[in-house]
């Protein structure tokens, strides 16, 4: 993600939901929901896992994050 | 009666179907009998690489008793579709090619034709009068050398993924990314000592006892029947309706018994194939592979290459770290250098780190995944360096990983933050154990002898969806249903955490895995998630139970239900001796207070919590004549949050160091030049047995998962991710010889000693 943002390891936005947070970071960071997102698809990419203070996103666009919450986007994993 | 303030939780119940299978009544896959049934087998490649030119099968179907052969042109033309399959995410285009082969086969033993006829025998028979025309194309097996520009090239529309963004670079190279923090350069700068290394580890396979098998059934109204061994029962159904693009509604999936999987048994090989020849010849159709077919036919998991390069200050503080991993997904993209990635480094506190994942298609089966995906790799190279670092500044190697340890609030390479762990008191616990404490006397026949250690770590998916059917019976006895296959005994651990809420007994749950169509949705038994979810699930069942049980006694008894408490397993109501009593004292009493009691739940924990850590000590004997290892002592230490069952939390941690040390000593799928694998059974093949290894040792550290009702943490997949490198430093101290490359085979052993020497 970092060669979308110009190396920035952390972006601050204003969000309630994680699709907010997308279109945010989309707007200030060309590309985002593209890399994030499948053609005219509004959820995330099933190979892409996003962690919100510690928790796994379950409904995609629509899961609240909070006024200070922490979110990461990861590949996602499979166990054995 | 167990002394952790639980009645049930933390004692050792027989497992409900332990006679079934001592007695061998439990029934495998291999085992269904349905009438009618024809036989299936399977046409496998001889080369590595080739063009499918053409595939004439009329000399087969001429063949009395052969009643039907199927091919790709059988099943559906899939898009490019990322799925997800609850445990995995697969592109559906690359399953079905993988089942049967369009267009090109990609590995020796990928799957090109098969056929249904009345016995196996004849089924075999016909596969050698099926002439298959195949342009041979170079191959490559060897991930260093796929990754090369002039490298034969295993798909020619697959570009490049470079840092989350799709190349014009058409390239065996499918995805590389990239986990940093901090500044590492700056890091090594601050750091006294900097060791950089390289390895390389072998493919190896899971090596379940089980063969994959599949029996379907495609009746005339349309709908599939399959009974399989699998590890998740809605995820065989998922695939099946994918790949041959039918309704969900139309597939029943029967999970049997499983004599093992550990990862290779989500994905599916036999099923779609076998549903064909059933649609195909209005027959069920049992197929089963050998163990041949095993090997050469389903995934094992990845070869990799690693570098590795670490830096510490004088007084054992890690300053940064950079890991350079690259990872053979087999014929498909999708390896576990992903999962690989997210493990390597994460036991230790490093400001500075940076990490380069490489997700490389060579001419090998698609990799799968095998407990702990990609984190034994991972961990053979990055413990072997932090051993080396710790030698090398004079300290203590488990004084070094304790020093450097995470702890709550410490993030991971890969970002997120870890919540309560217990890494740091693993370690100690290694450290003041009776092993770690005793003398390792010389041998007395002239052979080496040396001590190791090394930690690990593994995610634990702490999610998913689980759901639990229950009805109570008039004597308070509970008949559970869940869809988690029972591997390793989670039907005892689940029927446990019902039992504890709801004061009972363990022998008064009567557990059964069930098949599609009797449960909700239930995601795979793996990534250590099944006690953890569906014992999450048990506990919110309970809960419903106590809440409709409060409900009936309310009528029954003639007062309100808020009235009425439930503690230490008993119902009350004030100090109305009348009105009280055990769940299975009372459920035979709520007679016409509507109907049987039953409840079904299904839940979708949060995936908090965090991950698994380990630490093992392990002490061998190497002959210095021939390189061969002896396993002498070995100790696994983990932190397992709340044991529900300890008995099979300590089986939990002594199969996977088994399966480390077979990783770590000899298992290897050996190549030939042809692109073949020389040793495809299980003589040649070398797992360890239970004369190989010594009784394994446990320590249980519980600490426990608070994002779990019971501090459930998953046990199941990182016992096996230190072995290699526990054995790796223990060569070395033994020897004086680094191993650098895995399996350290006596022949490899013996030969590094005396390059060495």
């Amino acid at each position: 993600m970092r060669n979308l943002t110009d190396g920035r390891e952390q972006i601050e936005v204003d969000a309630t939901n994680i699709g907010e947070l997308v279109a945010q970071l989309d707007a200030r960071f060309p590309g985002f929901r593209a890399r994030l997102c499948a053609d005219n698809e509004d959820r995330i990419r099933p190979n892409i896992a996003v962690m919100i203070d510690g928790r796994t996103a379950r409904k995609s666009m629509g899961e609240q994050v909070a006024e200070a919450s922490e979110v990461h986007f990861l590949p996602a994993i499979s166990g054995g | 009666m167990s002394t952790n303030g639980y009645k049930v939780i933390g004692s050792r119940p027989i497992r409900h179907d332990g006679v079934d299978k001592v007695t061998g009544r439990a029934k495998y896959g291999a085992d269904v009998q349905l009438t009618g049934m024809l036989y299936g087998k399977v046409l496998r490649s001889p080369h590595p690489h080739a063009k499918l030119k053409g595939i004439d099968t009329s000399k087969a179907e001429a063949l009395p008793g052969v009643k039907a052969i199927a091919t790709a042109a059988d099943l559906p033309q899939i898009a490019d579709k990322i799925a997800d399959l609850g445990e995995a995410v697969v592109n559906l285009r690359d399953s079905s090619n993988n089942v049967l082969a369009y267009g090109k086969v990609l590995y020796r033993g990928h799957a090109v034709a098969a056929v249904a006829a009345t016995s196996r025998h004849i089924a075999a028979e016909a596969l050698e009068l099926i002439q298959v025309e195949y342009e041979p194309l170079p191959h490559v097996t060897s991930v260093l050398e796929a990754m090369k520009d002039d490298a034969p090239i295993l798909h020619e529309d697959l570009k490049m993924t470079e840092m989350g963004e799709e190349t014009d670079k058409v390239s065996n190279i499918a995805n590389h990314f990239q986990h940093k923090q901090g500044d590492p350069e700056a890091g090594f700068t601050e750091a006294d000592m900097v060791i950089e290394r390289e390895f390389e580890t072998a493919t190896v396979h899971q090596g379940y006892i089980e063969p994959h098998n599949a029996t379907a059934e495609w009746n005339e109204e349309g709908h599939l029947t399959l009974y399989t061994s699998t590890q998740g029962a809605f995820s065989v159904r998922d695939q099946l309706v994918e790949i041959l693009q039918i309704p969900v509604s139309k597939v029943t999936v029967v999970p049997m018994e499983i004599g093992g999987g550990f990862g290779g048994k989500i994905s599916v090989y036999l099923a779609p194939v076998a549903a064909v020849l059933s649609r195909k010849t209005g027959h069920p159709v049992q197929m089963t592979m050998d163990r041949d077919e095993v090997f050469i036919g389903s995934g094992p998991t990845a070869a990799s290459y690693l570098k590795i390069k670490m830096g510490a200050t004088n007084d054992g503080r890690i300053t940064a770290a950079t890991a350079y991993m690259a990872y053979e997904a087999g014929a498909y993209p999708g390896s576990p250098v992903g999962a690989g990635a997210g493990c390597i480094l994460t036991p230790y506190r490093i400001p500075n780190v940076q990490i380069d994942g490489y997700d490389v298609c060579v001419n090998k089966p698609k990799s799968n995944a095998y407990r702990a995906p990609g984190a034994t790799n991972a961990a053979f190279g990055s413990e072997t360096v932090v051993d080396e670092l710790a030698e090398a500044l004079g300290i203590d190697p488990l004084e070094f990983r304790i020093k450097n340890g995470v702890t709550e609030g410490d993030r991971r390479p890969d970002g997120p933050e870890h919540p309560r762990i217990g890494c740091i008191e693993t370690t100690e616990a290694a450290k003041s154990s009776a092993h770690y404490g005793a003398s390792l006397e010389p041998s007395s026949d002239g052979k080496l002898r040396g001590r190791g250690v090394a930690s690990g770590y593994w995610f634990n998916f702490n999610g998913g969806r689980s759901a639990i059917s229950v009805s109570v019976n008039d004597d308070g006895s509970i008949n559970m249903l869940e869809g988690s296959t029972d591997i390793g005994g989670s039907r005892a651990s689940i029927s446990m955490m019902l039992a504890e809420t709801l004061g009972l007994s363990a022998k008064d749950i009567n557990p059964r895995v069930v098949d599609t169509d009797a449960i909700g949705y239930t995601d795979a038994t793996g990534g250590s998630r099944t006690t953890f979810a569906t014992g999450y699930a048990a506990h919110a069942t309970g809960k419903a139970l106590i809440c409709e049980m409060k409900k009936r006694l309310a009528q029954a008894w003639e007062v309100s239900a808020d009235a009425i408490d439930f503690k230490d397993g008993l119902f009350s109501y004030k100090n109305d001796e009348e009105k009280r009593g055990t769940f299975k004292e009372l459920s035979g009493k709520i007679g016409g207070t509507g109907g049987p009691l039953v409840a079904q739940i299904s839940t979708q924990p949060d995936g908090s919590g965090g991950g698994a850590f380990a630490t093992h000590i392990v002490d061998v004997e190497v002959d210095p004549e021939t390189g061969k290892v002896d396993i002498l002592r070995y100790t696994a230490v983990q932190d397992v949050g709340t044991a529900i069952h300890p008995s099979y939390v300590e089986g939990q941690l002594q199969g996977g160091v088994a399966q480390g040390v077979g990783w770590a000593l000899n298992e290897e799928y050996i190549y030939n030049t042809d692109g073949g694998m020389t040793n495809s059974s299980f003589l040649d093949y070398r797992m360890p047995t239970s004369l190989d290894l010594p009784m394994i040792e446990t320590i249980l550290v519980e600490v426990p998962n608070v994002s779990h009702p019971y501090g459930v943490r998953g046990v199941g997949e990182v016992p096996i991710v230190p072995p290699p490198a526990a054995i790796a430093n223990a060569i070395y101290r033994a020897t004086g010889t680094r191993m650098y490359e895995l399996p350290m085979s006596p022949p490899r052993l013996a030969s590094q000693m005396a390059k060495n020497a």
